[in-house]
Formats: C-alpha cells, structure tokens, sequence
C-alpha cells in the first residue's frame, strides 16, 4: 500500500508523441481510473508505470521512492491484463504461485496466501484447472488472484474487462471495486469505457490526444467538465453543445437560432456578443407549454422509463433530449433546467465558469 | 416422377460405384506399397541356398530365427558376405546417431530462436540470415571441403564427427522462431511483472509451451538422422561405428548373386524398421512435424 | 518480424545463439568458402602444388561431354521421380479423401514408407528387380526380355526412379490429402448443382483449388532427386553401367572421393550450390504468399 506519483511523463515512439507530460499524485488507497478513446495514451501511461515501457521524461515515484530506473519485478506492483495473459501449460495454483515462487516465498506460506485469494473471489475449486478449462468470467478471477496473493504495493489494471459479455463486465466491476476497498490497494485503473470509469473510480484521469484533459472524481468531471471534449465523452447520451453568444453581461446566453437562456449559476466574465459553446446534458432539457425552443423530432429512441429524442432546432441545430416516460410529438418546446447549462470557450473550448 | 426415382437411383448406383472403386484402388495402392517389404520379410526366413538359386518364395520359410540370430549377433559372417558387423552393434550406432542429431538439433535451434526473437541486439538479423542460408548448403554440395574440416579437426571416425555438423538447422530454427512469435507479448508482460528474467521464462514458459512442437520435430530428425547415408559413408571406416544403413549396402557390395541374401534381408527389415515404428507409433506428431517443417 | 516485448542485454542472446553459429560457420561456411575457392584452383599431377586457374575448371567441366551426359540423365532422373511421386500420390490422395471414414486408416497405411532411407529402399527394390534372386527380375528373363539393370543402362534408371518415387509418395500423399480435406465442402456442392460430373469436377474445380500445394510438391519433389537420392543410387547402381544413373550429386562424390579432382569436385560443387539457391529462392517466394514470417 502506497502512493503514487507521477511526474512530467513524456513518451514519443520515434517522431509519434504520444504523451505529452502527465502529472499525476494517487494517494494510498485510491483507485483511479484513466479514461479516454483509443490511441489516447493510457495504456501507454500505464505500462510506464509498470516499467514494462520506459517514459522518454519524467519520473514515476513509488511511496515516494523513484522507481523510473526499476524493472516491472523491482518496482513491487501486479498488474492485470486485458488478456488475462495467464500461463496456459499451469493450474491456476500455479499461476498465481509463480511470482511468490520466483522471489522465493516459502512454500507453506505461497500455500496460504494462495488459498486465502481463492476464497475471496471464490475460485478456491478450481485450483488444479488449466487456464482453457475456465470460462472467461472465472480466468479473470484468476488474474485477480495473480495480482492479490503478491500484496503489492500498487495495482494495474489493463482493460480488464473488456473480454467479458456485458453482464459478466457489470458483475465483475462491482467485485474489482468491493475487492479493492477491502485490501485498500492502490490502483490505477484503465478503460475506454466511461461508465466503468465513473462507477469503478475515485478519481477519473480523462485522457484526450496524450493529455489529461481533466482530473476529478466522478461528480465533478460529470457536473464541471473542463472542456467540450470530458463534456461530450462523459455522460451519455453526450452533452449537446450548441453555438450562441453571451448576453445581459454575461447572465444569459443566446442561442443561434435566437432564443435567450439565463445562467441561473452566475454570470460569465465576458463582454455581451463574446462567442461561446452552450453546453447541456439532454436530461437537463425539460418539456414545457410554448416558451422554450421548437425541436422537430426526427427519431425516438424508447429506452422504456424514458425516451431520448434526437432532432433539429429550427436554425438546423441538431438536439438531444431524454425525457421521462413515452413521447411521441412531432414537435416539442424545451426549457433547460436552472442552473444546468454549461460554458465553454468558443475556441478553446475550456470551461467558463461564473465570475 | 418416376423419372427422379430413376435419377435418384442412378445417382445412388453411381456414388457406391464409386466408392467401391476408391477402396479397390486404395487396397491395390497399399498392396503395391508393401509388396517390397513382403518380398522382404518373407525371403528374411529361407535359406541362403533356395534364395541364391533363385526360387524366389512367396511365403515364410523355417529359418527365420537362424537368420535374424545371424545377422544379430555376427552380420552373416559364416560364409559368402565379405562385409560383417553384427547388426546389433549397427542398430545401436544407428539409434546413438539419430538420437544425438535429433536431440543435439532441437537443443540448439530452440536456443537460437529464442535469443532471435526475444533479444534485440546488434546482430541479430545478420545472425539469423546466417542460419536461413544453411539451408542452401546441404551436405552433398560441399562434402570434399567438408570432409577436409573434419579431417583437420581429427574428428573423422568418431561419434562427435558422425553427429555435430549436422545438428545447425535453419529448419528447425525457423520452426521454432515462428512458434515462439505467436506467444502473446503479454505472457512476457506478466513474467516480468512476476520476476522472471529471460532464462527462467525460457525454462518455465517457452519451453513448456513447445513440447508438441519438439514431439513433432523430434519424429522428423530421428528419421533424418537414423536415414544419413553420404556423411556417415565419407566419416566412418572404423567398423565399429558403422550405422546399419550404410552397413546394410556394404554387405551388397556389387550385387553378387552370391551374397548370403537371407542375413541381408534380415538386415534390412533390422534397418529400416525402427524408424518405421516411430513413424506409425507418433503418426499424429509425424504429420505434424511434416506439414510445420515444409510451411 | 519482431516481438514488441523484448528481454535486455546482448551477452546472453550471443551466448544463446554460439552453439548454431559455431557449427554453422566450422562445417557449413568454412567448406562452402573451400569450395568456391578451390574452384579457382588446380592441382598439379602429384598433388603437390596448387594455382590460380580463373575459371578454367568451370569451363572444363562444362564443356566435358559427360558432365552434359550427367545433367541431362538428373533432368530426366529429377522430372521422372517428381512425376510418378506425385501422380501416384494424387491418385491416392483423391481415392482416399472419398473413402472418408477410412482415410485415416488407409493414411497409416501409406505414409510409413516415407520413413525407409533412400538405401534401404533401393535395396528393397534390388531384392524385386535382381536378375537372378529378384521375383520380378526372373519373370522379365522368362518372359524372354533381357533383364540386367547391371548391364543395360536404361533398365537401371528405371530402376533407380521406381525406388526414389516409390519413398516419395508418401509425403505427396499426406500434403494432397491434406489439401483435399481443406477443400471447403460447399464448394463442391455448388459445382454438383451446377452439374459437373465428377471426372469434370475434378479437373476443373478440386485440381486448381490445390495447385498451390502441387507447385509446393514439384519443388520439394525435385529438390529430393537432386539431393536425397545419393543413397538411392549408391546402394543400386553405383550411377552405372556406364555414367547411366549418374547424377550431378553423384558425380560430385565420384569426382571428389573417388577420382580427387578436387578443382573439378569444387566447380561442381559451387555450380550446385547456385542451384540450391535458386531452388530455394523459388521455394520461399512461394511459401511467403502461404505463411508470413
């Protein structure tokens, strides 16, 4: 059990960069996840973390001890692969004995700890199987189990699991995240999936194009994203941002198409005409009478409690909204709730949050 | 729609015709394939004299046991066959050959093809072209020079000699330097993070993971092996290290119809049954060391 | 070509590779660089001393009348052989893949030959075709046709290729077998709805569908006569009468061991060796369009 921290990390694959200096202090016994789209460079992070990758700048520090220089077995981690990347030709007992083994662990006690693993998640009967006798669910267990009997002090997880059908994946989130209370373990977890990010984390890294766009827990990435990128990528159906201009110095926004929404949070600093980004999540669109904005709706997607509405604003703007129960209008007027708009530069994109 | 029945029955007639035909021909072909060694087995129990007057038999005769006994112990010394080694003292040089090519070329092509594909070092595709280009020199286009080196190293005559020069193979190596790139990167992953450096991966996870391969591998060059013919002809004069194939010949010497043909022919089941049994008995191993080797 | 995970340092893959690169260079480059250099040299007649010659041996060889004699008996030596393997083994192949429940059984039957030495199986051959202990070698004399592969030159190279292809078969057999096996069934299916009777589906859907793997064959099938086959003629004919079943290989040794014109030997050796590398070169082309390295 540790900390972590890392600092400045840079990696460039020849002339290809791929991070561009991540900072990042995970305090002992957080789990944090990285989330971000492919080719974003978590996993690159992650693996220099683990020192299977070396970072071109920066350094990684371990309980505050630099582990940069260290090899993967020196640096007293254990990490899960996205391919679980168990032995075949071994029993599982073998394989989760095959690090305390090399390092030299006495028998009787690789014995214990191996058992006491298998009983916490349950694997404790299938000890003598060989990898290919496992469903999926179980192999992933199993590389649990790998990373568990080590006691290290940080754990890695890789996409754990993104193998699994998508009930196994709901289940297994919710052990991953009861296991790692219960040892209190370090993590750094990551993913491409925002849901397992908001619900395995204690903090999120949303990683964009080899930054970190933002660092916070769920709640804040969810309700303050710093920029139209974590704004559209976390939440789902994603945030509509549309174009308008501020007004009433700054205390309202007016649409493109010409409607005026207050900023019932504050005034923006700004000048009035100053171009932004409206952002607002579909949820936030309520159904009223006839003072909000005219939505054609061109498809419904009934999800059962709710049903989530694409369309255009009169202006072309496409427009999503989720609203409760069956809806079958043509045409709809919509209100933003109080409160729940959102910000951003018009060309930075960043947040603006009131003065 | 009698019609169609007639069809259908014509169409049946023709599809047992035919499968018919495919046994027959397959029967004949196994007929004709183990007609040779019939002729063989069979001429292995009569007496030298019915064979050398030409009766040719067609069935077992009573000397059998004599024959075999014979060329065992003593290679027909008895009368007519100017050449005799035991067959006994033959078929273990022949097995001590195989097996030490067999095993010394798995050995070192495994060694090589793990330090080619698990090792980035300055060299290493010069070192690995050096090997491919072996398999444009087989022995037989170069054996005076070859035999020259051997002369030089004083390694004519012996079993080192018989056995070293042919356990480099570009074949093997290849084999191997394919399998070992389909282990998943991650495997090396999770070794790392367990603490296991490159010898303790190499023993307790790449070795293990390429028994079938070995197995199969081990069937091919046991039969490579155990079937030298021009390199054992060029090293051995010292009869006590003669190999029963390169014996067998020798005691044919120009063909003589003298010869002690029952002892020869005994010999010759001696010779060529073991790798046959090897063949048959690992056929599942055999077949796929054949398809690998040649991909 | 390259794993992206890799173990550090460079004594130890050195150390890993020394063994093959020993032997490789002591008893493969050595005497090949021997060869290619002494193929620019003559002795004198007493062995004594050795000069530049340029590529007088090269000329000499391949102007002398018997080497012409003994390319052309490898040419037709080589195709024979390649030819009567694979046909046969074809055959078999097809017969055995519509025998389907005892294609396995029939394979057992048929592949062990692959495991007789070319010289056990020529003398198996010699023991059918001898003049006077042979049962086919009686029957040809009592049928009145004069029977000696010791004396008639055209005889003993029909000898020599019934034994040589009589081994070859069964690896044939194995890779047509399995190249029929792989032969998706629906596409067989199709041709019968579209009417094709068998002889006509097999000539135009099955023996196309499978000529990558009989180019394969034709290779390695040469590539055994060339080579493998010393045994063969050695324990037959000793490439007799005459220069008649002598191959180039055969007549490398002949030269070399038997006769020591090392000069002439090392010019063989080096045209063979050019051969090789062509014959390999022509194998690899291929076998990169079938497996990626």
């Amino acid at each position: 059990m540790a900390s972590l921290d890392i600092q400045g990390v840079r990696k460039s694959f020849g002339a290809t960069k791929v991070l561009h200096g991540i900072d990042l202090a995970v305090r002992d016994g957080e789990m944090v996840v990285i989330v971000g789209a492919s080719g974003c460079g978590k996993s690159t992070l992650l693996r220099i973390v683990a020192g299977l990758e070396t970072a071109t700048d920066g350094k990684v520090l371990i309980e505050g001890q630099d582990v940069t220089p260290l090899e993967p077995a020196d640096r007293d981690i254990a990490m899960v692969f996205q391919t679980y990347a168990l032995y075949p030709h071994m029993t599982v007992f073998d394989n989760m004995a095959y690090g305390l083994k090399i390092r030299g662990v006495p028998k009787a006690e690789i014995a214990a700890r191996v058992k006491e693993a298998a009983e916490m998640l349950s694997i404790a009967q299938l000890l003598d199987r060989k990898p290919r006798q496992l469903s999926g669910g179980q192999r992933q267990r199993v590389a649990m189990g790998r990373a568990i009997v080590r006691h290290p002090k940080l754990f890695l997880f890789d996409e754990p699991l993104s193998n699994l059908d998508a009930k196994l994946r709901v289940q297994m989130r919710a052990e991953i995240r009861r296991l790692q209370k219960r040892l209190s373990v370090t993590s750094l977890f990551v993913t491409h999936d925002q849901v397992e990010a908001m619900t395995l984390g204690d903090r999120l890294v949303v990683m964009h194009e080899g930054r970190a766009a933002q660092v916070g827990t769920p709640m804040e990435v969810w309700s303050r994203p710093a920029d139209t990128y974590v704004a559209t990528f976390i939440g789902s159906p994603a945030m509509n941002l549309l174009p308008g201009t501020l007004e009433q110095g700054g205390a309202a926004v007016r649409l493109a198409g010409g409607a005026l929404w207050p900023l019932a949070d504050g005034a923006r600093p700004g000048a009035d005409g100053t171009k932004v980004t409206i952002g607002i999540r579909p949820e936030h669109l309520t159904v009223d009478g006839a003072e909000g904005v005219a939505m054609v709706v061109e498809l419904a997607e009934p999800l059962g409690s709710e049903t989530v509405l694409h369309g255009r604003l009169p202006d072309g703007t496409a427009l999503t909204a989720r609203v409760p129960g069956a809806a079958a209008a043509e045409r709809l007027s919509l209100t933003p709730d109080a409160g729940a708009l959102h910000v951003f530069d018009a060309g930075t994109g960043k947040r603006i949050d009131p003065a | 729609m009698a019609d169609a029945a007639t069809l259908a029955a014509a169409s049946r007639r023709r599809q047992t015709r035919g499968r018919v035909l495919a046994y027959a021909a397959l029967v004949l072909g196994v007929l004709v394939f183990a007609f040779p060694i019939w002729m063989t087995l069979v001429g292995s129990t009569h007496d030298v004299g019915s064979l050398g007057r030409g009766d040719v038999p067609l069935w077992f005769g009573p000397h059998g046991a004599e024959n075999y006994a014979s060329a065992w112990t003593t290679g027909g010394a008895g009368t007519r066959n100017t050449f005799t080694v035991p067959a006994s003292a033959m078929l273990f040089n022949s097995a001590l050959m195989a097996v030490l090519i067999a095993v010394g070329k798995i050995a070192i092509s495994l060694l090589s093809a793990y330090a080619v594909v698990f090792f980035a070092f300055p060299g290493r595709m010069i070192a690995f072209w050096l090997i491919f280009i072996t398999l444009m020199l087989p022995v037989e286009v170069r054996i005076i020079p070859t035999f020259e080196v051997m002369v030089n190293m004083n390694l004519t005559n012996s079993m080192a000699g018989l056995t070293i020069p042919l356990m480099a193979s570009a074949t093997a190596t290849l084999l191997f330097r394919q399998f070992f790139l389909t282990i998943p990167d991650e495997y090396v992953e999770a070794a790392k993070m367990d603490g296991a450096g490159p010898l303790r991966f190499f023993r307790d996870v790449a070795l293990p993971l390429s028994v079938t391969n070995i197995a199969a591998l081990f069937v091919i060059l046991f039969i490579y092996g155990w079937n030298q013919y021009l390199w054992p002809l060029l090293m051995v004069n010292d009869r006590t290290l003669e190999t029963i194939v390169v014996g067998l010949t020798k005691m044919i010497g120009t063909g003589d119809s003298q010869n002690e043909w029952n002892t020869i022919m005994a010999t010759a089941m001696m010779a060529l049954l073991p790798p046959v049994l090897v063949v048959v008995l690992m056929q599942r191993w055999f077949i796929k060391g054949l398809t690998e080797t040649e991909k | 070509m390259q794993k992206k995970v890799i173990f550090r340092g460079v004594a130890l893959p050195v150390a890993l590779l020394l063994p093959q690169l020993l032997i490789t260079g002591i008893f493969f480059f050595w005497p090949a660089g021997q060869a290619v250099w002494s193929s620019f040299l003559r002795e004198d007649a007493f062995g004594l001393s050795r000069e530049f010659v340029g590529f007088e041996n090269f000329v000499d060889v391949l102007t002398d009348p018997n080497y012409l004699t003994v390319v052309w008996n490898t040419a037709v030596f080589s195709v024979s052989v390649a030819v009567l393997a694979m046909a046969v083994a074809l055959f078999l192949a097809v017969q055995a893949d519509k025998a389907i429940r005892a294609a396995t059984a029939f394979k057992t039957l048929l592949i062990w030959p692959y495991a007789v030495a070319p010289a056990v199986a020529a003398v198996l051959w010699l023991f059918l075709f001898h003049p006077q202990i042979g049962i086919f070698g009686r029957m040809l004399n009592n049928a009145g046709i004069m029977w000696d592969y010791k004396i008639n030159g055209g005889q003993a190279m029909t000898l020599v290729i019934i034994a040589a292809a009589w081994k070859q078969v069964s690896y044939n057999f194995i890779f047509f077998l399995a190249g029929l096996q792989s032969i998706p069934k629906n596409v067989l299916e199709a041709a019968a709805i579209d009417g094709a009777r068998p002889f006509r589906r097999f000539w135009t859907i099955i023996f196309p569908l499978i000529s990558p793997t009989t180019f394969f064959l034709l290779v390695v099938n040469l590539v055994y006569a060339f080579f493998d086959t010393f045994g063969t003629i050695h324990a037959l004919t000793q490439g007799g009468p005459g220069l008649s079943t002598t191959t180039l290989i055969y007549k490398v040794y002949v030269d070399g061991v038997q006769n020591l014109n090392f000069g002439s030997s090392a010019a063989q050796s080096v045209i063979l060796m050019v051969l090789v590398m062509a014959m390999t070169a022509i194998q690899f082309r291929f076998i990169e369009r079938k497996v990626h390295y």
